[in-house]
């Protein structure tokens, strides 16, 4: 019996999501979201830092792809669960002190010290704004607030180069615009260095994950923050690039 | 026939053209409203809401985009909010010795132009001072004037001495008669009660005084006001979340001129308060218009 390490949070969590994304759903037509796609894959391109943009832009072309992650979520039970209870990734869902005290080797760990070590947060996800139905919003959500994980899990940093390669890794898994082009236009931002290892090894290594390994955007994580890493990337059939 | 249609959908957007034929009927219901009536409405932009929280709204509103107001300012209006105020500030025509509050004065534009025309006056008066209070409702923003203020050299050297208020322009914590020139620019239309706001203007004037208001206003041509309505609402709160990461401060300013008096109306309702010889002028057909009045 795996263990649940997350924290009581007042409302039921599918019930926070809706009411929240009411708050936040700002309503675009089609001239809007065009002006907004160019805007904001332009003004993410001069300045990476600007995270909102990258998020805006995943919103404004991405539905057609967050409904195709939404049927493969649904093609199995795990996947299914997470949609049922559309579970939240934040400081007040998840125990972070808890986490980093778990065994080396396990998952939990693993993502804490993660955290830890690139000095990020999991509150600095934004709430979906472009998206009007609260299931695709949701797939939309998750996917923003499971990204550390999958960086976490694939032993990638959050230099300019492992970012590139968790987007080419996602775009494949999700076929989200935002992920292709990122990984398209990120990399041309790479100095020689990295350039040479992205082309060489981190390119092909993420291209091959991204086809060979499960959905991992239907994966439970926090179902399984015990679970012992290696048996994780043995079951997703992740092959890893470097070690941690 | 049939592009113009297609034209038109592609742009759609429905929410503010039912509001915009809306406006012109709420404004009358407002008025009608009983005094016994416990919580007053307002408009917030399009949204109705209770009027105390109204000027909370306002505020967090500016809050928001205090740091980013100029930058913004100039990326709306392609730079012409710069010529509005020089114009603005060329009417106004200050002379030494002039006393001046200027309300909703938040990051300084007004003042700043104000003190230039003193400081290049052909044969300045160095023995009258002139003065400035730039008074707002909001503290980040006067922040931010204050800073300014300070990088670009206005407050050494200066023939204006100036000093710093935050205030609600409905209830200024001011003596009466203490100062014979006020400007508001771009202010006024925020304000929960703009009748309070022209009453405490009268009340603050010395006898002579002029008042002066800079804002957003009608365009008397409506196919400008329609190709106007376009760029507001569908390119204006597009340029907030790029460039400032905020989409609904920028919505907010767009309906909130839409639902502003008129240039006749607004004339009316200064003459109502006291002012006379009340004139205004229209700038770029009509976005935004001086008007100007005394207390005689």
């Amino acid at each position: 019996m795996r263990a649940f390490i997350r924290k009581l949070s007042s409302f039921p969590k599918s019930k926070n999501f809706r009411e929240e994304l009411e708050i936040n759903y700002i309503p675009t037509n089609l001239f809007q979201k065009t002006l907004l796609t160019i805007g904001s894959a332009t003004v993410a391109l001069l300045d990476p830092y600007r995270g909102d943009m990258i998020a805006c832009l995943g919103e404004v072309t991405g539905e057609a792809s967050l409904k195709f992650m939404r049927e493969r979520m649904l093609e199995n039970n795990e996947g299914a669960e997470i949609l049922r209870d559309m579970p939240r990734i934040n400081s007040q869902t998840i125990c972070f002190k808890t986490l980093s005290e778990l065994p080396e080797d396990t998952l939990g760990r693993v993502y804490a010290d993660f955290m830890k070590e690139n000095d990020i947060t999991a509150d600095s996800r934004l709430p979906v704004q472009f998206i009007n139905d609260p299931d695709i919003a949701y797939v939309m959500q998750r996917y923003r607030e499971v990204h550390d994980l999958v960086h976490a899990s694939l032993f990638m940093k959050t230099t300019m180069l492992g970012e590139v390669a968790v987007k080419w890794v996602e775009g494949i898994q999700t076929k989200l615009p935002m992920c292709i082009g990122g990984g398209i236009w990120g990399a041309a931002r790479l100095k020689p260095k990295h350039r040479q290892l992205y082309l060489k090894y981190y390119l092909p290594w993420a291209i091959k994950t991204g086809h060979n390994a499960k959905f991992l955007q239907g994966i439970y994580y926090e179902k399984r923050w015990d679970q012992n890493i290696n048996d994780f990337h043995k079951e997703m059939n992740i092959s890893r690039l470097t070690e941690r | 026939m049939a592009l113009q249609r297609r034209l038109l959908q592609f742009i759609n957007i429905t929410k503010p053209c039912q509001k915009l034929c809306g406006v012109q009927s709420y404004s009358a219901q407002a008025a009608s409203q009983s005094d016994n009536e416990e919580k007053r409405k307002t408009h917030f932009g399009f949204e109705t809401v209770d009027e105390d929280e109204k000027t909370k709204k306002v505020h967090q509103v500016f809050e928001t985009v205090a740091d980013k107001y100029d930058t913004m300012n100039d990326m709306m209006s392609f730079g012409v909010h710069r010529v509005w105020k020089d114009i603005f500030m060329m009417r106004f025509a200050p002379t030494p010795g002039t006393k001046l509050l200027d309300m909703a004065g938040g990051t300084g534009d007004i003042t700043f132009r104000y003190i230039n025309y003193l400081r290049n006056q052909a044969n300045p008066d160095t023995e009258k001072r002139s003065s400035v209070t730039v008074s707002d409702i909001n503290q980040s923003m006067l922040n931010v004037g204050k800073a300014r203020a300070e990088k670009q050299g206005y407050l050494k050297n200066s023939p204006v001495d100036v000093d710093w208020l935050c205030a609600d322009a409905e209830q200024l914590p001011l003596p009466d008669e203490c100062y014979n020139a006020y400007t508001i620019a771009f202010g006024i239309r925020n304000c929960t009660h703009i009748d309070k706001v022209l009453e405490e203007a009268y009340r603050v004037l010395q006898p002579g005084g002029r008042f002066m208001c800079l804002e957003f206003s009608q365009l008397p041509n409506s196919t400008m006001q329609w190709l106007y309505d376009q760029y507001s609402f569908q390119m204006i709160p597009v340029m907030g979340q790029l460039v400032a990461g905020q989409w609904k401060p920028y919505q907010y300013l767009v309906e909130s001129i839409r639902q502003f008096p008129d240039q006749e109306k607004f004339k009316l309702m200064i003459e109502e308060a006291g002012f006379r010889q009340v004139t205004y002028e229209n700038l770029t057909f009509g976005v935004c218009a001086i008007h100007s009045g005394f207390k005689l």
